[in-house]
């Protein structure tokens, strides 16, 4: 208690000293810590980042249950799962999934790992664990609006969840609930009350988006520690704070579409509908445009692809210095390419809207913008192939998966350049080439990065080590799923297999491609047996792991020099100064491979360059 | 020489961005306003540019705000956009008192800072009644109204258009029909609609409704909002928790806010009344 008392009061101190003097910090910690206010309602980032991680972690297993459910519906169309009645009742009677569900559940799948795991639980756990921790700061800029991000995303993900429980289902239109489909009752169950609990959680989900967001900024920005100029600063945290960047910028936009939805729903409006007839009869809506939807919605849409992957390339890029033994290649230019791709993410949404009946002009220039992003993209993949040459790769799990990211990043940005042109784009439009080529880009990279993010600072979170071992088996059997399940969809996209069809074997073309389709589900399933292996490893280490030491990697990131029991405010004495970039690995002339930031230039003569001294 | 010259050039860009300060010189909560503005700015400018592209499409029989917004309390007659140019006046003046609520904060006077704060406060205040007296007449609409034909057609009659022969009607063609007989007959086709709603709308056509209530009431709900706020502040200066603090930076986050919420109201000002 007393090194609490201790810190708090630093930590009080300090951050007034940063807020010049006023900023009459919200958080005294001088009380004691009971069950609630150390797990439940704790201002303390450390903690609400393993929050963001549980929550994420169950919501991910619940998103992953769904596509095991809708993948033995694809693989085996008329064969009856009586167990699934017990799962799913009155939507899988005698064994057969009712169509409308398995819409909703493609729906709840897309939603939940977008937003809940890749959004959510991506940015939340790591951005909450690693901005102070490597910036050198004691906390977030504010712990109440922090605590306040992880309840709001909390509230948001029952919400989501609570619309499976309804007598209308979830919403079913699509994770992208295009209007009119999901503007009108009348047209699917799912678009009753399910939407209107969909739209809601979302609402909350964007505040929490945005608390958290413009938290992230404000931290990195004001409470960096001495000598931690932005050229200092891990990559990890240049992707975490362009990441919030592009949540504050786009995340308003969604809530703009969502409250224009709500209102063509529930108050009459007509934003969205236009000339629609139900049961043969005119509804009233005249002159809105379901096409204004789309604009809004990928406005926010395309961004929240770099906002889900950029953190996990942040990620990546430590964990890949660290375990190569060798600084990163071209760190000016990975910062560079990030907030390249950063801006390039807001002017290419028309790339979604090939085929809307939007000018072809403006496709082809959407088509332009968004072949540039390969160009930084390029950037970073070669970065990070020339970091790994002729390093001292340690094959630690972090670093596989790290690798595995680097693998899908580039066979997934690939079949990225045919989508992005509308000429090709047009023929494998509504494929299940796009849904191959998102999954492995956007989705199995994000998770990589996030499982390399979980495996490396697991020690940091947990105070204790996973098991080794059972993280090789877990990647292995998740790197050979992943490019099992979505390798062979690219043929069934090129095939003409369209998304979201409830059973193809209903067209005479299709129907001899159901093995693939069962092929895939094998390997899907495969996947999901590894991650209850990861589970496992998760739960189980953080009671009974082998004990973590101060820096088990050798890492030269601040984050490491606080002590393995975490205490509110990081560091039990005064905040460490930074001295140099945080990439000093294997240096030619240093005694060890790893020179943290916090040693300055004058300890280490036998290994400074020229370059050094301007720093 | 040279070398010297680029080193102390270095120097000062580190300490600004050197870590250990606050590179713009101010709080976490003075930035947290700043992003908060700059996140809510994106999506004010969303659903204006929404508003502008179903504009654009419809631009033919978009109504004009002119012959909608004529009313001015107590004056019998038509005043084209008289009142909401008053209600603008009203909030740019708020903006200046809080202005001046903020100065008197930076000389620690707490009495001008009440002063000021309560006059941005009554401001306030009268800008969201007017904006409710507003939708009033708009709901209301004209006593004579217009006429929807079966077919969609809009005929609207000429009450509170200048310029404009009376008791005749304006057809889609924007002419004017004076002939009494086909007015009986346009009169006993069509449906009479009276106001607007979200739905329905006299003036032309539904979405300008549409668009009128939500952006007007969203920005009326952030005005609101903002008032709210105020008075906790307000309440704050008199209690003297500020002078207490020794700053007032309180009353320069929430004028942040204010100033943010006035600038968007001359956009939807300029877009909805006067182009």
């Amino acid at each position: 208690m007393e090194v609490n008392q201790h810190s708090s009061e630093a930590h009080v101190t300090e951050t007034d000293d940063h807020a010049h003097g006023h900023a009459h910090h919200d958080d005294h910690h001088d009380h004691v810590e009971n069950f609630w206010t150390k797990y439940l309602f704790t201002t303390d980032h450390k903690m609400i980042s393993k929050q963001f991680l549980v929550t994420a972690i169950g919501m991910a297993f619940i998103a992953m249950f769904m596509s095991l459910i809708f993948r033995l519906q694809l693989a085996w169309p008329d064969t009856k799962f009586p167990f699934l009645e017990g799962f799913l009742g009155k939507w899988a009677k005698d064994g057969v999934l009712d169509p409308g569900f398995y819409l909703a559940l493609v729906t709840i799948h897309g939603t939940i790992m977008v937003f809940f795991v890749l959004t959510g639980g991506l940015s939340g756990t790591f951005s909450n664990l690693l901005i102070p921790l490597q910036v050198g700061a004691r906390d977030m800029a504010s712990g109440v609006l922090n605590m306040l991000s992880f309840w709001f995303f909390a509230v948001s993900s029952a919400v989501m969840l609570s619309s499976l429980f309804i007598e209308t289902g979830p919403a079913s239109a699509g994770w992208t609930v295009y209007p009119p489909l999901s503007a009108l009752p009348q047209a699917i169950p799912g678009s009753g009350l399910g939407m209107t609990l969909w739209l809601i959680s979302m609402v909350l989900f964007i505040a929490s988006a945005l608390l958290g967001g413009i938290n992230y900024i404000a931290t990195v920005l004001n409470l960096r520690t001495k000598g931690m100029s932005m050229t200092r600063l891990p990559l990890t945290i240049w992707a975490f704070l362009v990441t919030a960047i592009l949540g504050v910028l786009s995340f308003p936009v969604l809530f703009a579409a969502s409250l224009l939805l709500v209102m063509d729903r529930s108050f009459g409006t007509s934003f969205y509908l236009s000339d629609i007839f139900i049961d043969g009869a005119p509804l009233e809506h005249v002159g809105g445009s379901p096409v204004l939807f789309q604009h809004l919605f990928w406005f926010l849409g395309h961004p929240e692809v770099y906002i889900v992957l950029l953190p996990a390339l942040g990620l990546a890029s430590e964990v890949i210095s660290t375990n190569a033994r060798k600084p990163i290649f071209g760190y000016k230019a990975m910062i560079g390419s990030i907030l390249v791709i950063a801006f390039l993410s807001f002017i290419v949404w028309g790339h979604h809207m090939f085929i809307t009946g939007m000018n072809p002009f403006l496709g082809s220039v959407f088509v332009f913008t968004t072949l540039l992003i390969a160009i930084p993209s390029a950037v970073k993949v070669f970065n990070y192939i020339t970091t790994l040459w002729r390093g001292n790769l340690q094959f630690t799990p972090q670093m596989l998966f790290a690798i595995g990211l680097v693998s899908f990043f580039i066979s997934g940005g690939l079949t990225g350049i045919i989508l992005g042109d509308s000429a090709l784009d047009i023929n494998v439009h509504d494929t299940y080439f796009v849904v191959a080529h998102f999954h492995i880009v956007m989705g199995s990279s994000a998770i990589f990065g996030m499982f390399a993010g979980v495996y490396h600072w697991f020690p940091k979170m947990y105070g204790r080590m996973m098991n080794k071992k059972l993280g090789y088996i877990h990647f292995w059997m998740t790197i050979v799923s992943v490019y099992g399940v979505f390798f062979p969809m690219h043929f069934l996209g090129l095939a003409g297999v369209p998304r979201r069809y409830y059973a193809n074997t209903a067209y005479e073309g299709f129907s001899q491609l159901i093995n693939i389709n069962q092929l895939i589900t094998v390997f899907a399933i495969l996947g999901g047996i590894a991650q209850f292996i990861f589970a496992f490893n998760f739960f189980y280490s953080i009671w009974r792991g082998k004990r973590a030491t101060q820096n088990p990697w050798k890492s030269n990131t601040l984050e490491w020099t606080t002590p393995v029991e975490h205490l509110h405010g990081n560091w039990p004495g005064e905040i460490p100064e930074v001295h140099r970039w945080p990439y000093d690995y294997g240096k030619p002339g240093s005694k060890e491979d790893f020179i943290p930031q916090t040693i300055p230039y004058s300890e280490t003569p036998e290994s400074n360059t020229p370059d050094d001294l301007k720093h | 020489m040279s070398a010297e010259a680029t080193l102390t050039k270095e120097d000062s860009s580190k300490s600004i961005w050197g870590g250990g300060r606050s590179p713009f010189n101010i709080s976490w909560g003075k930035m947290y306003m700043w992003f908060f503005l700059v996140s809510d700015a994106f999506t004010f400018s969303s659903l204006l540019t929404a508003y502008g592209v179903m504009r654009h499409r419809f631009a033919e029989i978009w109504p004009k705000a002119q012959e909608v917004f004529t009313h001015f309390p107590f004056v019998a007659g038509h005043l084209p956009l008289a009142y909401v140019g008053l209600m603008t006046f009203i909030l740019i003046m708020s903006s200046v008192t809080m202005v001046l609520a903020v100065d008197a904060g930076h000389r620690r006077n707490n009495k001008a800072v009440a002063l000021w704060m309560f006059f941005t406060i009554i401001g306030g205040f009268t800008f969201v009644g007017s904006q409710a007296w507003e939708w009033y007449h708009f709901i209301e609409g004209t006593e004579q109204g217009a006429l929807i034909m079966p077919n969609g057609d809009h005929y609207r009659f000429t009450e509170g258009v200048k310029g404009a022969p009376e008791h005749a009607l304006i057809a889609p063609n924007h002419t004017y029909i004076t002939d009494a007989v086909e007015i009986a007959k346009i009169e006993k086709e069509g449906r009479p609609v009276h106001g607007a709603n979200l739905t329905e709308n006299e003036y032309g056509h539904p979405l300008f409704g549409d668009f009128f209530f939500f952006i007007t009431g969203f920005h009326g709900f952030h005005v609101f909002s903002g008032v709210v706020i105020n008075i906790i502040i307000y309440f704050n200066v008199l209690g003297g928790v500020y002078t207490r603090r020794g700053h007032y930076e309180q009353v320069e986050k929430v004028g942040l806010y204010w100033h943010f919420v006035d600038l968007v109201w001359v956009f939807v000002f300029t877009f909805f009344y006067l182009v």
